[in-house]
């Protein structure tokens, strides 16, 4: 390593050695030309681009189509590591899919004082429209992205739960995919548990969620907001490798008490939409009047048992950043165990003691909008100037009850390949979960997102963050 | 298949036929420049008509100018059947349809727009133009390679074909239509030999210079040509195989669908007179008015087409 710091450093751990799930990898790499390793990343760059794996950056030009960076290094997990995580991953996701069914039901939790009740009745990622409906196979969430970080040897964290429509899955793939192809002889030397099931499994999954109705062969769809949309390629993606189709709002009307889509010989009937347009673009007759992204009617249709939209409306709920704080009473709630994942420790604004502590110390603190997304609207106060501290404390004082507080993570660096060879950088990890009646499924791996700044904590593809493949080892 | 899918890949096909059309266009415009020592721009007039181009192109220019016409047909933004817009509307309509391509296919379109994008970022000179349209050539033949390897033949296949050859079909009657004065018996009476250069820009146009020596043994004459672009089905941009291509699809489609509609009888028709008619018949009767109503009713078996099967909601 030529550069050394104060984090745990997945690589080399808290000093100079080296950890077990990377001793293989480094063997190889001290044997490669650190000249031909640049050559082979700026040929991923080509291979990326052809693919067409770009996304839209809102608000940039429409030719401009960015390349997430790929870092050629993978991120490294034991088989060991990953089961344990699986485990708490798998009580967390139960966990979700109780609460949201509680929640628009009889509400028990609410009953028993564990949360309190302006927090669901106040808050408007909680849909009316729900109450009392019970989603096919009672799967809320389908697909979920959790978010975790690392901060030592056995330290994870939940950062966020993502619980509407998570993306990112196809990166996790296409890197991947890439990897393979530039470096084939690294994975017959180390044995990388395959990721390249997960389409499959979401087919599969979706399908087992269709509603009752559906007798015979089950029609998936996928529901993409269009062409413009930053996460475009990654719908586009996914209705390709599940071999269904990709449809926007307006191939789509209900028919027969179905929805159906506009094929070449008519309208068909589809079971599963597996949508990754967001709640309130859904139905112009139920919200938004003015999107043009939805269908009128399906939540009608929904709420009469006549399609799976995944995942559900409503479940923003779950995700929100001031039920977060909660998680760990939810989890202990509905599954009687204590949580097996760690919370980051987190200070309420609404909460005047919390807001008192968090307007002392702004400059050691993240702080976060409860609905914000994407790395926007939020302060990194170790690295935020006096200017910017002053002014989001007066944002904070105006609306303390939008905004949440955490303390500023040590987070795990992974090297990334620089022009003078290795070096740490802070990365996260979405491990992505499929859930169906019957099983939960969680694809070994996940997507990594690097800050490729040096030292920076902000990860968000928006916001300078590049991506890494993620291996999970057979062991 | 989806409607809107449908039509994604019948217009991706098109604007790839278009594309190569366009450049073709341009190569035989450039090609009489050079060979006609000191001469006008007036060949870019007919150029520009025949891309359906030229009121567009005078908003723009003004006055005529080579240059100029190379350079709006090849990448002006405003010109939306410019070779660069063309390809750019290609690969949006790839994007769209994504899911009923195959990777190599889309790759290749995609590679195509990168490859061309930067080759045409700025005014293309003189001297490096060769190299250019071939290289748009080239692409285009990856394009349909890549097609032809790996995709299934299926509904995605048919509609694909079938943008293709409308697009195809219109160019030549197009090309026919701007050049019929040329081939009138009027102006030069049949047997006689054709203006060198007009006629070679005609055929330069449609790639078919060495395949009509190759039939007609040099002998270059309106009727020879006429026929060669109207009735020749082993021409492969005469408008008789163009139009058998689309009447095989059709018939795809038909039997895949299990269904049949006004599209397929009025390709019936449209191939019907190519393939009963006569070269003789068409130049008594007048190859204008012959030349406009193919226009006309290929124009309209494209909007039945759109109908049909669906492509808009």
């Amino acid at each position: 390593m030529t550069e050394h710091s104060p984090f745990f450093d997945e690589m080399s751990g808290s000093g100079a050695g080296l950890r077990s799930p990377y001793g293989r990898y480094r063997d190889w790499f001290d044997g490669e030309d650190l000249r031909d390793l640049r050559k082979k990343s700026t040929e991923a760059e080509r291979f990326f681009r052809r693919t067409g794996i770009t996304f839209n950056v809102y608000g940039a030009d429409e030719a401009d189509e960015r390349l997430i960076p790929f870092d050629i290094v993978p991120r490294i997990i034991s088989g060991r590591e990953w089961s344990k995580l699986t485990k708490g991953i798998e009580q967390r996701v139960r966990a979700i899919n109780a609460f949201l069914y509680d929640i628009y039901h009889r509400q028990e939790i609410l009953r028993a004082g564990r949360i309190p009740v302006d927090l669901i009745a106040r808050n408007d990622a909680f849909l009316p429209h729900m109450i009392g409906v019970t989603p096919p196979g009672n799967v809320y969430t389908h697909i979920v992205g959790v978010d975790l970080v690392r901060t030592g040897e056995d330290e994870f964290f939940v950062l966020e739960d993502n619980a509407r429509t998570p993306s990112g899955v196809s990166y996790m793939l296409e890197n991947r995919e890439t990897m393979l192809q530039m470096f084939p002889e690294l994975f017959s030397r180390i044995r990388v548990q395959p990721v390249q099931n997960y389409p499959l499994d979401l087919r599969r999954s979706l399908a087992a969620c269709a509603p009752r109705v559906c007798t015979e062969d089950c029609t998936v769809a996928v529901l993409t907001p269009g062409i413009h949309n930053s996460a475009y390629f990654e719908h586009a993606f996914l209705a390709d490798h599940m071999g269904v189709e990709l449809v926007e709002g307006t191939d789509l009307r209900v028919v027969d008490g179905k929805i159906a889509m506009r094929t070449t010989e008519g309208y068909k009937a589809i079971d599963v939409l597996y949508r990754r347009v967001d709640d309130e673009f859904l139905d112009p007759l139920n919200f938004n009047p003015d999107s043009v992204l939805g269908v009128p009617g399906i939540m009608d249709v929904y709420r009469a048992g006549g399609i799976t939209i995944a995942n559900a409306p409503g479940t923003g709920i779950a995700d929100d950043k001031a039920i977060y704080s909660y998680m760990p009473d939810i989890v202990e709630f509905y599954t009687g165990e204590k949580a097996i994942l760690q919370n980051v420790p987190t200070w309420r604004c609404s909460e005047a003691d919390a807001l008192a502590y968090v307007l002392d110390h702004l400059d050691e603190l993240v702080v976060k909008e409860v609905h914000g997304s994407g790395g926007y609207g939020m302060l990194v106060g170790p690295a935020a100037s006096k200017k910017e501290i002053a002014a989001f404390r007066a944002k904070l004082q105006a609306k303390p009850g939008n905004y949440i507080a955490q303390p500023t993570l040590a987070l795990s660096t992974v090297p990334i390949l620089t022009q003078k060879g290795l070096a740490p950088r802070h990365v996260d990890l979405r491990p992505f979960v499929l859930v169906s009646p019957n099983q939960i499924t969680i694809t070994p791996g996940g997507l990594t997102r690097v800050a490729l700044k040096r030292g920076s904590l902000v990860v968000n593809s928006s916001q300078g963050g590049g991506t890494k493949d993620t291996w999970v080892l057979e062991e | 298949m989806l409607g809107k899918t449908a039509g994604g890949l019948f217009w991706m096909f098109r604007y790839l036929e278009r594309s190569e059309n366009t450049a073709r266009l341009i190569e035989a415009g450039f090609r009489i420049g050079l060979t006609r020592p000191g001469g006008d721009d007036e060949e870019w007039e007919s150029v520009l008509t025949t891309a359906a181009v030229w009121q567009a192109y005078l908003a723009r220019h003004g006055e005529l100018d080579a240059g100029k016409a190379i350079d709006f047909l090849l990448r002006d933004s405003t010109n939306p059947s410019s070779v660069l817009s063309a390809i750019a509307a290609a690969r949006q309509n790839a994007r769209l349809v994504r899911t009923a391509l195959t990777r190599e296919v889309w790759e290749a379109v995609n590679d195509t727009y990168m490859i061309l994008k930067q080759a045409l970022a700025r005014p293309v000179s003189t001297r490096d133009l060769p190299e250019v349209l071939a290289m748009i050539r080239q692409q285009s033949a990856l394009v349909r390679g890549a097609m032809h390897g790996t995709m299934l033949r299926n509904d995605v296949f048919d509609f694909g074909r079938l943008g293709t050859f409308l697009e195809r079909a219109d160019n030549t009657a197009r090309i026919l239509d701007v050049k019929y004065y040329v081939l009138l018996p009027s102006v030069s009476q049949i047997g006689t030999s054709l203006d060198n250069v007009q006629w070679e820009t005609i055929l330069r146009s449609v790639a078919g210079q060495r395949s009509y020596r190759w039939i007609n043994q040099g002998e270059t004459t309106p009727m020879g040509i006429a026929n060669f672009l109207i009735f020749d089905g082993r021409m492969p941009r005469s408008l008789a195989f163009s139009m058998r291509k689309i009447a095989t699809n059709m018939t795809y489609l038909e039997n895949e669908y299990r269904a049949r509609h006004g599209s397929h009888d009025q390709t019936d028709v449209l191939l019907a007179r190519l393939e009963t008619g006569s070269i003789t018949r068409v130049f008594e009767d007048g190859l204008h008015e012959f030349i406009t109503d193919f226009l006309t009713d290929l124009a309209r078996l494209g909007q039945q087409i759109e109908i049909d099967y669906r492509f808009l909601g």
